[in-house]
């Protein structure tokens, strides 16, 4: 029952984000802002992991296709697969709704309780909007790129990994992810991107929006928005695999 | 002017404001005064449309707030402007960029004349050269300086303050006081002034309500305080007495 009504109240919410700005012109001062915040901001930590995890797949792979009844370039296709269709969005996307959702919440919260949000309201300011629509935009615009970037870093990870660890050479490796390449699963991975660009957004900004208190609450707003990002992150990436690939 | 009629307003069972009318003149400091927790609070936001009452009637100058739709309220609130008990200013914005907000979201000014009206307002409230300084970096006197100069930027009609001096100086209450009452009187504002400090009403207080555990329980001019026989009123101002 509580969860009908946190989605409903999560549709108001967004009913009221996503109306004609006051002005464009400061909506997108915002968005430069929001998305140097997101996008670069989050750069670093996206090109450890995912040159990691990237690493770790090719190990994990070859320690598992030990045998030698396959050849080792499929090394390099499951390792191109693997990451491209799951391990960059999701674990990005993980990753970043940690990073931006609880940066996000955090500071909506701190708005509400510091009565932020009551000023812009008696401006006259939609303060949904004008706290949530340039952080939504720019989420939904850098993530997808950051994903991207993810994806292309956790390839090169494998074959460094492979490589440094004498698993697959790196020609046998790129002879794997040239294999039978499928332009659809970059698609699907830029769609899970812009889907878990939405979700950690809006559900934090949401998370934010709803704090009543003071301080505490506002830590309590930011893990919330952690943890329900990644169930919706978690839960529509099994719907959309479920849709997409068969 | 405005004016409430019977506003009543209960959270869950607790009835916080009981049938309370009264009438706020324009050019004139109107105050609420009344004991911590008793709704002073409470009865500003209902009148601005933070909280919603559960029945009664707000006015301003014949138009009904209460009753009105969003966009309605969107534009009457353009003429109303609030200082917060916690001043509220922006801690992303900086002070020039705090008072500049409301003029650059409403008005067609351009950057010129913005930073110009910016600087008078920041004038008025007697602050000068912390323009780009952010509000972390400032004092609290000059936050609620600068709470006041935001609140007058865009020329309110209504000016609303919660409890404008509380936890400053007595010197810099003052300040703060007199600030007030000249901006009320020099603009013809009808403005509003929630507090339990005495010294300021008596300073600048020209008409006030007295609100005791949610019912209005005394109303007139501060020169009628002493003789108005009201027990609360006097046990309430003879506690700030020293
Ligand atoms: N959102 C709310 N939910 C429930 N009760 C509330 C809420 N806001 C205020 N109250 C209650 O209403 C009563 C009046 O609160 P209010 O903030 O108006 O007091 P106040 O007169 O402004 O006091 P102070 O001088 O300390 O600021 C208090 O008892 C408070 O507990
Ligand atoms: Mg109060």
């Amino acid at each position: 029952m509580r969860f009908f009504q946190h989605l409903g109240t999560y549709i108001l919410f967004l009913n009221r984000v996503f109306t004609k700005p006051e002005k464009w012109k400061i909506l997108w001062k915002q968005i430069v802002f929001e998305s140097n915040n997101i996008g670069v901001g989050s750069f670093n930590i996206i090109s450890l992991i995912s040159t990691f995890v990237g690493a770790v797949s090719t190990i994990n792979i070859g320690y598992q296709l030990v045998s030698g009844l396959v050849p080792e370039y499929l090394i390099g296709r499951i390792v191109r697969d693997s990451n491209i269709l799951e391990f960059a969005p999701t674990i990005t996307a993980l990753v970043l709704a940690g990073k931006i959702g609880s940066n996000i919440a955090s500071e909506i919260g701190t708005m509400q309780v510091t009565e932020q949000i009551d000023a812009l309201e008696i401006m006259g300011v939609n303060s949904s909007q004008y706290t949530s629509l340039a952080k939504i935009i720019s989420g939904l615009f850098a993530i997808p790129l950051l994903v991207i970037y993810a994806m292309c870093l956790s390839l090169l990870g494998g074959a460094i990994s492979g490589w440094a660890s004498e698993i697959i050479s790196i020609d046998l490796f790129v002879k794997g992810l040239r294999e039978d390449f499928n332009g659809f699963n970059v698609f699907f991975c830029i769609t899970k991107a812009f889907f878990f660009a939405f979700l950690i957004t809006t559900i934090s900004a949401y998370q934010g929006y709803r704090t009543k208190g003071g301080a505490l609450e506002v830590g309590i707003s930011s893990t919330k928005a952690v943890v329900y990002s990644c169930m919706g992150i978690i839960f529509f990436d099994y719907i959309l695999s479920q849709l997409m690939l068969f | 002017m405005i004016k409430l009629l019977a506003i009543n307003k209960k959270f869950e069972d607790r009835n916080v404001l009981n049938n309370i009318s009264a009438t706020f003149y324009k050019g004139k400091c109107n105050f609420v005064i009344g004991a911590s927790g008793c709704g002073k609070s409470v009865l500003m936001k209902c009148m601005v449309g933070l909280l919603t009452p559960d029945s009664g009637s707000i006015s301003f100058d014949q138009r009904d707030f209460v009753s009105m739709d969003y966009e309605g309220k969107k534009s009457l609130r353009q003429e109303i402007g609030m200082l917060f008990q916690g001043t509220a200013l922006f801690d992303s914005l900086s002070v020039e960029d705090n008072i500049a907000f409301p003029l650059r979201t409403f008005t067609n000014l351009n950057e010129t004349e913005i930073i110009e009206r910016v600087n008078f307002c920041l004038n008025r409230a007697h602050l000068v050269k912390i323009n780009k300084l952010m509000p972390s970096q400032i004092s609290g006197g000059q936050k609620k300086r600068v709470g006041i100069a935001r609140a007058i930027a865009l020329n309110p009609k209504y000016l609303f303050c919660d409890e404008p001096n509380s936890g400053l100086d007595p010197l810099t209450s003052r300040v703060i006081d007199h600030l007030i009452k000249e901006i009320t009187e020099e603009y013809g504002i009808t403005t509003i002034i929630n507090t339990h400090d005495m010294k300021s009403l008596f300073e600048v207080g020209d008409n006030i309500i007295f609100i005791h555990q949610g019912n209005k329980w005394w109303e007139g001019d501060k020169t009628q305080i002493r003789q108005s026989g009201n027990k609360e009123l006097l046990d309430f101002m003879n506690a700030s007495e020293f």
